[in-house]
């Protein structure tokens, strides 16, 4: 398959881009866009099958897909997440999934992206399950489950990925560590179909179970009472996490997925106090930062993606705090100065008066 | 002459000679057997801080503290690689500390001020910063800035690097942990009273005027020190080193100085393990390391004596076949009371006076075996013991129901069912405060006599 260098590929972009808006305008790209989406879904008569199409795009825009859509899926599952107070789940069943790739390469042999994603599934599911399991059935806390459950799952992993490493001397053992940090710039046509069916999928059961996982964030036990599966809603809302962060690893890795749960929800929560606007809001921030993210890492030397679009959904998260309105700091920070110079007035007020009352 | 005038050859190993006489036993060389020491010092060093610190961070519910501070260092040793140019490790080692710093007040400014929950704060932070740290470590082209390392550790090559050190030939990662143990323990010593207090109540650590925020910047700083100087050896991992040590220590005591103690002992024992299963499978020693501690954790969970799960399947077990024992005393008692004279009952009878089931007949079993019950010919009846015992339990009923009687507006037929459940918990002492309170009562509400202390 072909891979193009990130940085000629991005010039080629452009210039793609220009030739075809001053030839026949943004239609003819979006229709070579839509063209390469139903062929990467299969959609497309079988007969024009072909493992190793001539591409219509180029690299970059195949990542600037994956990517958008990857920031687009965590960013509306990361909604539900983070207002049950479950963001670093994420972290967690990314980090579980890491021995779970390593086994499947070991039990299996494959080394089919599927296989491998499917082992990582069941273990991250397994390291969420255990979390569970031991805030039930254990005395320690939250925050000791969370940190144990993560560092025994990677050191598990490395150990695994070490091993394979050293006994199997290919190109396989650097393969499995470029899940650790990702490695989004030589994303895959697979990889890239992978993230757009757990897209979909992950929209689709979040706008079918919409009003049930708006009553299971905000209040529980409401949702309990009025005889929802809470606790079956609970675990579908672990697995869409799971099967987000899942098809994310190729592209940003295991250490950085939770990034893209987290900080989506976390600067749209500044700005509305709306489910469907945040979750709106949020998939948007997602989608903008895997799109900025993949666009500066394609135009700049030897920058990996991964981070570049965490870092822009840092950089929206700040913005959002800053500015928001009603919720951003210096919002408040104006409205408290100007609450506390009217509090001091009104007590200055009532001081003097009630000293002219005395006088008299 | 020595071609290579090494300074090995003025500068002593410490021990000299035992590395010589285990090389020696094991037929290894004797520079295999230095490094593989070297290794475990360092690697017992940076178990013991991590889990002195480890454990105040599990008390004060900060576990995730030390996951976030092994990420954002990275960031540090970037933002001063970015700065200086260059990779002296003492900037690096002052970058990184004060990138620690900066997570935990960053971490702690957005949850305030932007009402983030804190763990998505600390999600933000460290994210972040670790992406930053990435992105600088890729850019970073020809100078060796170890991303692998970060990752990874390296507990190998931390052990085998070794250099002059006051007088002695010494892994080179001592150089930082020794200095990060003793401030450790300075700090754990000189600020014991604090910590112990701020960390298990702080509202009232604040009420007697302590600063709860400024022992808070202060562990947090420590933290951010001991993580910076035991990532040099086991890279993120150092996560697994805070938090399961100390989540092993807390399963097995209540005592603050016991559960150090434990937490030091159970650090060094993984990263020992951790090692040698590293040498002979040949993979990742931090990662071995970290599995190990899992193992360990898992074992603990289940046969802890207190907390863990087979202990309270036991003790579970043991009070549902005393509860049935004295189910089947108490029935037995009763109908001798009605007819006057000592019954004697068939097993089944006895049975279904527990409620029959796995429970009931391992009872009668056992009060047999302890001489409350004779049993002949399949049939059952109280000894003197038995019969002791079993009057003090009717009589803990009869108490409790009169007592609910009088205290509680309840129909009469409704106090048999708490009465049964709480005979088996009412003491001598409690009785007797009973009796004091009903003011020496001869029967209960339904009329039947109350019996005596049983003699």
């Amino acid at each position: 398959m072909q891979i193009y260098s990130a940085g000629s590929s991005f010039e080629w972009f452009v210039a793609h881009l220009t030739q075809s808006c001053a030839a026949d305008g943004l239609v003819s790209y979006c229709r070579d866009v839509i063209t390469e989406l139903t062929m990467l879904l299969g959609l497309n008569h079988p007969s024009n099958f072909n493992p190793y199409p001539v591409t219509l795009l180029t690299q970059t825009t195949l990542v600037l897909i994956g990517t958008v859509l990857l920031g687009i899926t965590a960013g509306l599952v990361g909604t539900f997440a983070y207002l049950r107070r479950r963001a670093l789940a994420g972290d967690v069943i990314a980090h579980a999934a890491l021995p779970g790739l390593c086994m499947a390469f070991l039990l299996t042999q494959s080394r089919s992206i599927g296989v491998l994603l499917t082992g990582a599934l069941i273990t991250g599911v397994a390291g969420a399950f255990m979390m569970s399991l031991l805030r039930r059935v254990t005395r320690l806390r939250e925050d000791a489950i969370l940190g144990t459950v993560l560092s025994i799952a990677y050191g598990l992993g490395i150990a695994l990925t070490r091993t394979i490493q050293n006994n199997y001397r290919n190109e396989r053992g650097a393969d499995l560590e470029s899940f650790i940090i990702g490695r989004a710039a030589t994303m895959l046509r697979s990889d890239v179909l992978q993230i757009a069916v757990a897209a979909i999928a992950c929209g689709i059961v979040v706008l079918v179970v919409y009003k049930e996982l708006k009553l299971l964030s905000f209040d529980e036990s409401f949702c309990r009472v009025q005889g929802w599966p809470a606790t079956g809603l609970d675990l579908l809302l672990m697995f869409l996490t799971a099967v987000t962060v899942i098809a994310g690893l190729p592209a940003v890795g295991v250490i950085l997925t939770a990034a893209l749960l987290i900080i989506p929800p976390a600067a749209a929560r500044f700005w509305t106090d709306r489910l469907s606007l945040m979750m709106t809001i949020s998939a948007g921030i997602g989608g903008v930062s895997g799109a900025t993210g993949t666009l500066l890492s394609a135009r700049m030397d030897q920058m990996p993606t991964g981070p570049l679009v965490v870092l822009t959904a840092s950089a929206l998260f700040v913005v959002s705090w800053m500015l928001a309105p009603n919720r951003g700091w210096l919002w408040n920070r104006d409205r408290s100065e100007k609450e506390l110079a009217a509090a001091a007035a009104e007590i200055l007020r009532s001081e003097t008066s009630s000293r002219a009352e005395v006088k008299s | 002459m020595n071609a290579f005038p090494l300074f090995a050859e003025q500068i002593p190993v410490p021990f000299e000679t035992v590395w010589v006489w285990i090389a020696h036993w094991l037929g290894q060389s004797r520079l295999a057997v230095e490094n593989a020491a070297g290794t475990l010092l360092v690697g017992a060093l940076s178990a013991a801080t991590c889990a002195l610190v480890g454990c105040f961070l599990l008390l004060r519910r900060m576990s995730l503290l030390g996951d976030a501070l092994s990420h954002s260092v990275l960031a540090g040793v970037a933002a001063v690689y970015l700065i200086t140019g260059s990779i002296d490790p003492i900037p690096m080692f002052l970058g990184a500390l004060a990138a620690g710093v900066v997570t935990a007040v960053a971490t702690q400014f957005i949850h305030r001020t932007g009402s983030v929950p804190e763990d998505s704060s600390i999600g933000i932070v460290f994210t972040s910063m670790f992406a930053f740290g990435v992105v600088v470590v890729s850019r970073a082209t020809g100078v060796h800035l170890d991303l692998d390392c970060v990752l990874f550790g390296d507990v190998a090559f931390a052990g085998m690097n070794f250099t002059p050190t006051l007088g002695w030939l010494l892994p080179k990662a001592v150089h930082t942990l020794v200095p990060a143990l003793i401030i450790t323990l300075l700090f754990l010593v000189l600020c014991w009273k604090e910590l112990r207090l701020t960390s298990f109540d702080p509202t009232h650590a604040a009420t007697l005027g302590f600063s709860v925020s400024v022992i808070h910047y202060l562990m947090t700083t420590v933290v951010a020190m001991v993580t910076v100087s035991a990532m040099e050896v086991v890279g993120l991992l150092v996560v697994a080193l805070l938090t399961v040590p100390a989540c092993i220590a807390r399963m097995l005591t209540d005592r603050l100085g016991r559960m150090l103690g434990i937490a030091v002992l159970v650090g060094i024992s993984c990263t020992t393990i951790g090692y040698f299963l590293a040498l002979r499978w040949n993979s990742s020693a931090a990662g071995l390391m970290a599995v190990v501690a899992g193992v360990e954790l898992a074992t603990v969970i289940l046969l802890a004596p207190r907390y863990g799960l087979l202990g309270r399947l036991r003790r579970s077990v043991q009070l549902r076949l005393r509860i049935a024992a004295e189910d089947v005393l108490a029935g037995l008692f009763r109908r001798m009371e009605r007819t006057g004279t000592a019954v004697s009952e068939s097993t089944s009878d006895c049975q279904r006076l527990a409620g029959n089931g796995l429970a009931a007949r391992s009872a009668i079993r056992w009060l047999g075996q302890r001489g409350l019950l004779e049993t002949s010919a399949g049939m059952v009846q109280l000894s003197d013991k038995g019969r002791r015992y079993a009057q003090g339990l009717v009589r803990s009923h009869r108490l409790w129901e009169s007592w609910l009687d009088q205290n509680f507006d309840l129909d009469p037929d409704h106090l048999h069912g708490p009465a049964e459940a709480m005979e088996h918990y009412i003491g001598p002492s409690v009785q007797r405060q009973l009796e004091d309170d009903l003011q020496q009562p001869n029967a209960d509400p339904h009329g039947r006599e109350i019996p005596d202390v049983p003699d």
